[in-house]
């Protein structure tokens, strides 16, 4: 007995759920110009938040290749003998925040100095006045500046150098970067949510009496909601489809131009993939996110009846 | 049927419109509901099916107190209740057939008896062939009708309009009171009606009560309307 009644109610769930899917397509051709308005919100919005966040993760890539080729050197004791100086790699591999220590004799640091300088400072291979050399970079880039000190303080260790001052200033500015872009997306995000859900409101306001009959005639809250939110789905589903294609087609362009100038480059910009599934993925969600949360906060205002 | 306690209204703007109501309404009757306009008529009908709440006192729909009831149990008492308005309040991008469904679907009933007893109610309000119509597309008195076919569809034990013919000719309103007379008559359905027409109430004799600031100042079977406008 009770397991007949609550598979009737299933049923009757289930046979509900598919005419609220039906109602929410059918209220999308209804409602025409509605519809077209949200959808077009919609679209210019995404496609801003696509094209902005695009070039944000870039310049954050860029800024990433920037930092992680900041590297110190530290120039060794000329009085070292080789253990000493074995052991000083050993201390400096072992410093917490070292990624990497690269070791360079001193034949190898005057062959560096003549490729940068030029032919004449061969003379200096009869007698080589320059100092052995460990080329460390720090796992995390703005540290260095704390690790070159901790390494300073090593026996053995003559002097560190890093470009004090410029490396600083190359950090405010890359965090500067990276914050502003943060806020402006953040900025852009809540300026779509805004516009998109007044649009819908809109879209919704045009509806009230729709939704005061519904309600008079019996319909539960969520009867009343659920085609309307679903609506606002498929609205931010439709808009999502131009921003992602222009971002996805336009990014390929862009790459097939950027790429080949920028081969060898220090800074590389990023690859398609995973890239575009990445930045499709958060357009998809951010469509549907935008197209539910909107519906559903303007037709809870009317369903006070 | 319909049992009203004490019942008190005031408005969030100070107006009282009932101001100690006593009423009881048996199964089966019909009644009107008269007064001059702004007499608490309205909040009077409105308190029936709760699109408003009062103040203080208790109102019984088939036993359920509305002035209790928790907001999300409103809809299941809806559903007992056949509302009919003034201005028809149709699903204007529905057809006819669509409008009466509509109160089928909410109540998530199966949808072969959905076709069956949507074909049976507006064969009843003889409107079987216009089902594929809009109500644009019909008249002020064929709106009227849907709107009556939406409210019985769900066999309600009440139903309640409001001023169902306040929007009608003479002549239609006739017809309209046809179908009310079949619904209360064949289907034993409980009729609340308020309403401003003289002539339909002296001539279709039924209880009417008389409200007046707030308060039944006249309750009689088979009454006559008894205002000179």
């Amino acid at each position: 007995m009770c397991g007949t009644k609550r598979k009737g109610y299933t049923a009757m769930k289930f046979r509900t759920l598919r005419r609220h899917f039906r109602e929410s397509f059918k209220s999308l051709g209804r409602n025409g110009w509605m519809t077209f308005a949200s959808v077009s919100a919609v679209t210019v919005t995404l496609l801003l938040v696509g094209v902005f966040v695009a070039i944000m993760l870039n310049l954050n890539k860029i800024a990433d290749d920037l930092e992680h080729d900041v590297e110190m050197k530290v120039y060794v004791e000329l009085a070292a003998d080789e253990a000493s100086t074995t052991a000083l790699e050993d201390q400096i591999r072992e410093t917490p925040g070292v990624a990497e220590v690269i070791y360079s004799t001193r034949d190898q640091e005057l062959d560096q100095m003549i490729r940068d300088f030029g032919e004449d400072l061969k003379l200096y291979e009869q007698s080589n006045p320059l100092r052995e050399a460990f080329y460390v970079k720090a796992s995390d880039p703005q540290q260095t500046a704390k690790v070159a000190q901790t390494i300073d303080e090593y026996p053995n260790t003559y002097e560190v150098v890093y470009g004090e001052g410029k490396v600083e200033k190359l950090f405010d500015f890359l965090n500067f970067g990276r914050n502003a872009g943060l806020i402006l997306i953040l900025a852009l995000l809540f300026t779509a949510m805004f516009l998109i859900s007044n649009t819908i409101r809109i879209t919704i306001v045009a509806r009230k009496t729709e939704i005061g009959i519904m309600k008079l005639v019996g319909a539960s809250n969520s009867f009343v909601r659920i085609p309307f939110v679903l609506e606002g789905i498929w609205m931010g589903i439709l808009g999502s489809i131009i921003p992602i294609l222009v971002v996805v087609f336009g990014y390929l362009e862009f790459y097939d131009y950027a790429e080949p100038r920028l081969r060898g480059e220090m800074i590389q910009i990023l690859a398609p993939v995973p890239f575009l599934y990445i930045v499709t993925g958060i357009l998809f969600f951010m469509g549907v996110f935008i197209g539910m949360w909107g519906s559903f906060m303007s037709v809870r205002k009317f369903l006070k009846i | 049927m319909i049992k009203m306690k004490d019942v008190y209204k005031k408005y969030a703007n100070g107006v009282v419109a009932a101001n100690g109501l006593n009423v009881r309404i048996s199964p089966g009757e019909f009644v009107y509901v008269v007064g001059p306009s702004g007499a608490g008529k309205s909040t009077f009908i409105k308190m029936m099916y709760r699109e408003e709440k009062p103040t203080s006192g208790e109102i019984y729909v088939d036993g359920t107190n509305l002035a209790t009831l928790k907001n999300r149990e409103v809809p299941f008492v809806r559903r007992k209740i056949g509302v009919v308005f003034q201005d028809f309040k149709l699903l204007p991008k529905l057809t006819v057939y669509e409008n009466v469904a509509f109160a089928m679907e909410v109540i998530e009933a199966p949808s072969d008896s959905i076709r069956d007893r949507v074909t049976e109610v507006l064969d009843l309000v003889g409107l079987k062939s216009k089902s594929r119509m809009l109500p644009t597309e019909l008249s002020g008195g064929e709106q009227q009708r849907v709107s009556i076919a939406r409210s019985i569809v769900n066999r309600p034990k009440v139903v309640i309009a409001d001023e169902p013919t306040g929007n009608l000719d003479p002549e239609t309103s006739w017809g309209i009171m046809n179908v009310f007379r079949d619904i209360n008559e064949q289907l034993g359905t409980t009729i609340v009606m308020a309403t401003h027409n003289k002539d339909i109430v002296n001539r279709i004799r039924h209880r009417v009560i008389a409200i007046e600031g707030g308060l039944i100042v006249r309750d009689e079977a088979e009454g006559v309307y008894g205002y000179e406008i």
